[in-house]
């Protein structure tokens, strides 16, 4: 029955003391919206604080190959856009097929021992800090693997603007394979729980009509698999995109406009690490942040196209 | 699905079939393998490159002059620890009680925008959280502080204290949650008093793992907790990190400073991987626990 002690009209620190779920769930909830509020303050934050930039030069901004400091006092954004864009590019062309390789053979190939210390290996490969990748890259890969690379693939294939020499250490093939290894971890691991998440039946059925063990995967678990693993490889994506201290180690930091990957070129990560401290005037630091802010934009576009598709998979194996 | 059934009919091309299946997983295999070599490779190589540079000194004096013998990275760890710090203060709070809105909330709908919320903070690049704090800390102040640095890396924390929190949070049996609620207490007790410790080591491990993601972070301690030779203390003030140091080191062109700059690594590789691997025996042990009750 009801207690007496309910009954007496408590104090109002009393009352809070047995009934404060009204007070404390609103404290739960702003902390839930303060997420939703960072968000909207991120943009906000950027979009105010490149308005001279905006005003300044438009949506040319994004066309513009023109950085100029120092004399014309112009900023455009185009060199770090492609910069960004062929390094994340590289390095998917890179680490899509091993991730995916990775993945496949942590679900479906590795003993049951094997699995969790390899996924764990996987795993710490992603916890490497950034600036570490950075270091190692500028000091071990760019001699022992990049550079020798660079000039076979100069030699080799040279007529190419793509692969025109000279050759540098630091260069956008540096920045991308780089790239590849540090988002190989990321793709492996979400496909490999992709890939677990593929009911058995699905396995079962391939295998029971004849299919080899290779078949059944490439033919049936992947397929299924689809849209969950294109996810993992936009996640993979995301995270190159926003890349910045290992790339701005390796990349040469140079308004270089040629094709070549074997150039040292820019990303919009790296100039804004490189160039934010020495930004002298209003319309230059306007102009980094809105690099940031087209930054910014990317990410958003980009974890909201691998959600959407992480969750379809989701959906779709929960619907049988 | 279509399934092209007359490919997997028995028949002469059965042996070729098997062989590219053969072919197919040995490339796996070799994918796997080529995944790891960087790891091996990376973790040798800075712990070959620190040792000699390495020594308890080391963790204890300030940085010297390019050229003075000696010196190390203690200004870099109590920054780091500060900025961390302050992290922890700004995420772990925010993101338990977040996480707990989202294990027990009854409003799906709000439920689903503040994960996306999560997962959208998390996509942000860390350049790009650093410009944020830049705008909102170190742009109105007029200076930069291991306050703004610390905040920036408190949002960085943020969706990975909540993911893992909300995580564990749901696999507290409800009627533990239940039980609590039936003999009276209320519902913020139940979570204080119930849900908490039911959970508490699943979230320690979330937290070891932000924290490990967060003290490898140096872009955006370029512009907020910006660096600093001597030992500083003060939030108000900017003070040297880990990763900073790795590299500004490492981009100098002293033969010296490139040497600290592999063992400084090696120092923030140890924290960073130590807490990941230590996280995830905390999490293999505790299923290992439950999986003999049967969950």
């Amino acid at each position: 029955m009801i207690r007496t002690e309910l009954l007496r009209r408590p104090g109002r620190l009393g009352h809070i003391w047995r009934h404060g779920d009204g007070p404390s769930g609103l404290l739960a909830a702003a902390a839930g919206l303060s997420v939703l509020a960072l968000v909207a303050g991120i943009g906000w934050a950027l979009w105010a604080d490149s308005a001279l930039s905006r005003q300044a030069f438009g949506l040319s901004f994004l066309t513009s190959t023109e950085w100029d400091p120092a004399i014309d006092q112009a900023f455009g954004a185009l060199p770090f856009i492609q910069g960004t864009l062929v390094t994340s590019a590289l390095a998917l062309i890179i680490a899509v097929p091993i991730g995916i390789g990775v993945a496949i053979f942590l679900s479906e190939l590795a003993p049951p021992w094997l699995r969790a210390p390899l996924g764990m290996l996987v795993e710490l490969l992603a916890a490497i800090p950034s600036v570490v990748y950075g270091l190692w890259g500028l000091f071990v890969f760019i001699p022992v693997i990049v550079k020798p690379l660079g000039v076979a693939l100069d030699q080799s294939l040279g007529f190419l603007p793509l692969f025109a020499g000279p050759i540098y250490g630091p260069s956008r093939l540096a920045a991308g394979l780089l790239l590849a290894i540090m988002i190989l971890p990321t793709i492996a691991a979400v496909g490999r729980d992709v890939i677990t998440a593929v009911p058995r039946a699905q396995r079962e059925g391939a295998l029971a009509v004849g299919a080899t063990h290779w078949e059944t995967i490439a033919q049936v678990v992947l397929p299924y698999a689809r849209s969950g693993l294109l996810g993992a490889v936009v996640l993979g994506l995301a995270r190159a995109l926003g890349e910045t201290i290992a790339v701005t180690m390796v990349i040469g930091n140079n308004l270089d406009l040629s094709a070549s990957l074997l150039h040292p070129g820019y990303t919009m990560a790296s100039i804004i690490a490189n160039e934010f401290t020495e930004a002298t005037f209003d319309l230059y630091l306007n102009a980094l942040i809105e690099i940031g802010l087209v930054l910014f934009v990317l990410s958003l576009i980009i974890n909201f196209v691998a959600r959407l598709l992480i969750w379809r998979v989701s959906r779709q194996v929960a619907a049988g | 699905m279509a399934m092209p059934a007359a490919t997997f009919a028995a028949g002469g091309r059965l042996v070729r079939r098997k062989t590219t299946s053969l072919v197919m997983l040995a490339l796996t295999v070799i994918a796997t393998v080529v995944a790891i070599i960087p790891l091996v490779w990376i973790i040798s190589y800075v712990v070959v490159q620190a040792l000699p540079a390495l020594s308890l000194t080391f963790l204890t004096q300030l940085p010297t002059p390019v050229g003075v013998p000696g010196g190390g990275i203690a200004n870099a760890l109590v920054g780091s620890a500060i900025t961390v710090g302050i992290g922890i203060l700004i995420a772990g709070p925010i993101g338990l009680l977040a996480a707990l809105f989202l294990a027990l909330s009854r409003s799906q709908r709000l439920a689903t925008a503040i994960r996306f919320g999560t997962d959208v903070v998390a996509g942000v690049p860390s350049i790009v959280m650093g410009i944020f704090v830049y705008s909102i800390i170190v742009l109105p102040q007029g200076h930069f502080s291991a306050l703004s640095g610390g905040v920036v890396l408190g949002f960085i924390m943020l969706p990975i204290v909540i993911r893992t929190a909300e995580e564990i949070l749901r696999l507290v049996p409800s009627s533990l949650r239940e039980g609590s609620l039936a003999i009276g207490a209320a519902e913020w007790r139940t979570a204080l008093a119930v849900l908490l410790p039911a959970a508490i080591n699943g979230i320690v491990t979330g937290i070891m793992l932000a924290i490990a993601r967060a003290a490898g972070e140096a872009a955006p301690m370029l512009f907020t907790a910006f660096g600093n030779p001597f030992m500083s203390t003060d939030v108000n003030g900017p003070v040297a990190t880990l990763p900073h140091t790795v590299f500004v080191y490492a981009i100098s062109p002293y033969e010296d400073w490139r040497a600290k700059a592999w063992a400084t690594a090696l120092v923030l590789m140890a924290v960073v991987l130590g807490l990941n691997v230590l996280a995830r025996l905390i999490t293999w042990a505790r299923s290992r626990q439950t999986g003999t009750a049967g969950s």
